[in-house]
């Protein structure tokens, strides 16, 4: 299947919930309207014809501007087709909420952990969303644009005797 | 010191998670269900890799892992310097192989970029990563059979390991920390001395896998250690997004080598080895049979490593020879461009991974046009790998903790970036 073609095979199913696609040496990226992630996932992973069974990666993006600041990346894989597929939903910086999608790829539970913990989006309806790598007290969002590279003096406390 | 008051002494998160967990088993304190620490500092966990498992008597009932003991913000890192700047910092990211962290790279960058190496690079590269796949496999194997109670095959593969890191030692004056790739090429060339220290060790590795393998192969103790343990349905290896040894190990024959070839590997024989039990000892065998096939791809390699330059002829992106930045004005004024203001790369985002020994690696880089990536995100296999590891520790005994953790092969320098 080519780029146009799966593009095309999602938009007839969920016309109202794709918002745009753009490729990228051959890098296919859709994006998707955030509440409906869920429903693209579970298309995409269930279709015959597409089958993107594989949850490569979920990560961040800050992209540091007034309106929909961040950006929820999914790297998904076919073993069938094999080849990637990318979906991208926009969240913005007063409500950083995006549904989670755990219940169709149960492997995306620690990439939204991370997420959490570097960038601090919330994931709706996860099952355990704790930080994974910094200390569960830690008040800050590291890979967010403005935390200082240096981190934030204070900000970690040494352990209470 | 005044009393803690009742908020204070609250159940910590990662107690509670691991309470929160469905346990077929009732909890009652008045039972022998115990909590127990393994880790962060335990040589069985390979690394700073903390658990907290729940015991009932000695099997396992739910776990815990807890992560980030060596989490150094890597990829906070990358976006506060050059495209160059980052390759070091990805020797420290799967410390077992270094060598094809660096191409895994460099490959992303160059898909960013749109900039095709010459053949003698991509082959140099091939080498260098199946090197590196046989380098960490040794210490996986000889690991994971010490950590069931046979200490001589760790020193057996740790011997042959150590002819491997000769070799990288000869190729670009370091053992572990090779930083061996560059954006457009490598580092230093393919030496003869390579070719004959590579010919040397491929001639003896047959027989001593073959002796590695006897002394476990008949083990009834290794056997037993290892048979069904740590079983994972292949169902379940895919949805928790599983890669390398062990999706293989499940009868998938997901290998990107053969699947997305990246380098040369499409012009090279080699099979994709599977197993269809999906325990440790799957694993183990199709580790040792994985190393077969890389010292099939080095031999293939090698003799048709072909001659000419190991650098891209692009010098705005390429960093040129040094021996010509002290010598050539023009060359200065690239390496100095290159390394102040950086590669000039489009805006847009590419992802790229390689089949490295721990799984799928891949480089997720967003660029804004400048000279550093706005985003990296570096998809580890051993972060995903590990979760999936309280779903194997569900039943099992006390002492198949450390046989299947190390069947899992996980580097913490990789999972925890």
């Amino acid at each position: 299947m080519t780029n146009a073609e799966i593009v095309d095979r999602i938009k007839a199913q969920l016309p109202e919930s794709i918002l745009g696609s753009e490729e990228f040496r051959n890098d296919l990226t859709i994006l998707v309207r955030k509440d409906d992630i869920v429903r693209v996932a579970e298309f995409v992973k269930s279709d015959p014809d597409l089958l993107f069974d594989l949850v490569i990666d979920v990560c961040g993006v800050d992209l540091y501007q007034p309106e929909q600041r961040f950006e929820v990346v999914y790297n998904l894989y076919s073993l069938n087709m094999k080849r990637y597929l990318r979906l991208k939903v926009r969240v913005g910086e007063d409500n950083p909420v995006v549904p989670t999608v755990t219940s169709v790829w149960p492997g995306a539970n620690w990439h939204e952990r991370e997420t959490w913990d570097m960038f601090g989006i919330k994931f709706a309806g996860h099952p355990d969303l704790r930080r994974i790598y910094m200390p569960e007290e830690f008040e800050h969002f590291p890979l967010r644009k403005d935390f200082p590279l240096m981190g934030i003096p204070d900000s970690l406390s040494l352990p209470r005797r | 010191m005044p009393a803690r008051s009742a908020d204070e002494v609250k159940i910590s998160p990662i107690l509670k998670a691991l309470e929160d967990q469905d346990t077929s088993v009732l909890y009652d304190p008045l039972d022998n269900t115990m909590v127990l620490n393994i880790g962060p500092q335990h040589p069985a966990t390979h690394g700073v890799l903390r658990l907290l498992v729940k015991l009932e008597g000695e099997t396992v009932l739910s776990s815990v892992a807890d992560l980030g003991y060596l989490h150094r913000g890597y990829e906070k890192i990358a976006e506060n310097g050059t495209y160059h700047e980052f390759i070091p910092h990805t020797d420290r990211l799967d410390y077992l192989s270094p060598i094809s962290n660096n191409v895994g790279y460099v490959l992303a960058v160059e898909k960013l970029l749109g900039l095709e190496v010459p053949p003698r690079a991509q082959y140099i590269r091939v080498l260098v990563c199946e090197m590196a796949r046989i380098a960490s496999h040794l210490v996986s194997v000889g690991s994971m059979a010490m950590d069931v109670g046979a200490l001589t095959v760790l020193l057996w593969t740790f011997r042959e390991r150590e002819k491997v890191l000769d070799i990288f030692d000869v190729l670009c004056g370091a053992r572990f920390t090779t930083s061996y790739a560059r954006i457009g090429g490598l580092q230093q060339d393919w030496s003869p001395q390579c070719t004959a220290m590579l010919e040397a060790f491929l001639q003896e590795f047959e027989q001593d896998v073959v002796e590695v393998e006897a002394l476990l192969r008949t083990n009834k103790i290794f056997i037993d250690r290892c048979e069904g343990v740590g079983y994972l349905s292949q169902g379940d290896c895919v949805a928790m997004g599983l890669t390398g040894p062990l999706l293989r190990a499940s009868g998938v024959p997901y290998d990107l080598r053969r699947d997305n070839p990246y380098l040369v590997y499409d012009k090279l024989d080699f099979n994709v080895v599977t197993a269809k039990e999906s325990d440790a000892l799957a694993r183990f065998y199709v580790r040792i049979a994985e190393m077969r096939e890389s010292a099939k791809i080095l031999r293939q390699s090698l003799d048709a490593l072909p001659a000419g330059s190991y650098n891209a002829m692009n010098p705005k992106r390429v960093l040129p020879n040094k021996e010509r930045t002290y010598t050539k004005m023009e060359e200065l004024i690239h390496d100095f461009m290159l390394i102040n203001i950086g590669i000039d790369p489009p805006v847009g985002e590419v992802y790229q991974a390689i089949e490295s020994s721990k799984g799928q690696l891949g480089f997720y880089i967003v660029s804004d046009g400048t000279g550093h990536p706005w985003r990296m995100k570096i998809r580890s296999p051993s972060m995903v790998n590990l979760q999936s590891l309280p779903m194997m520790l569900k039943g099992a005994m006390i002492s198949d903790i450390v046989a299947i953790i190390g069947s899992l092969d996980p580097v913490m320098g990789e999972a925890d970036k």
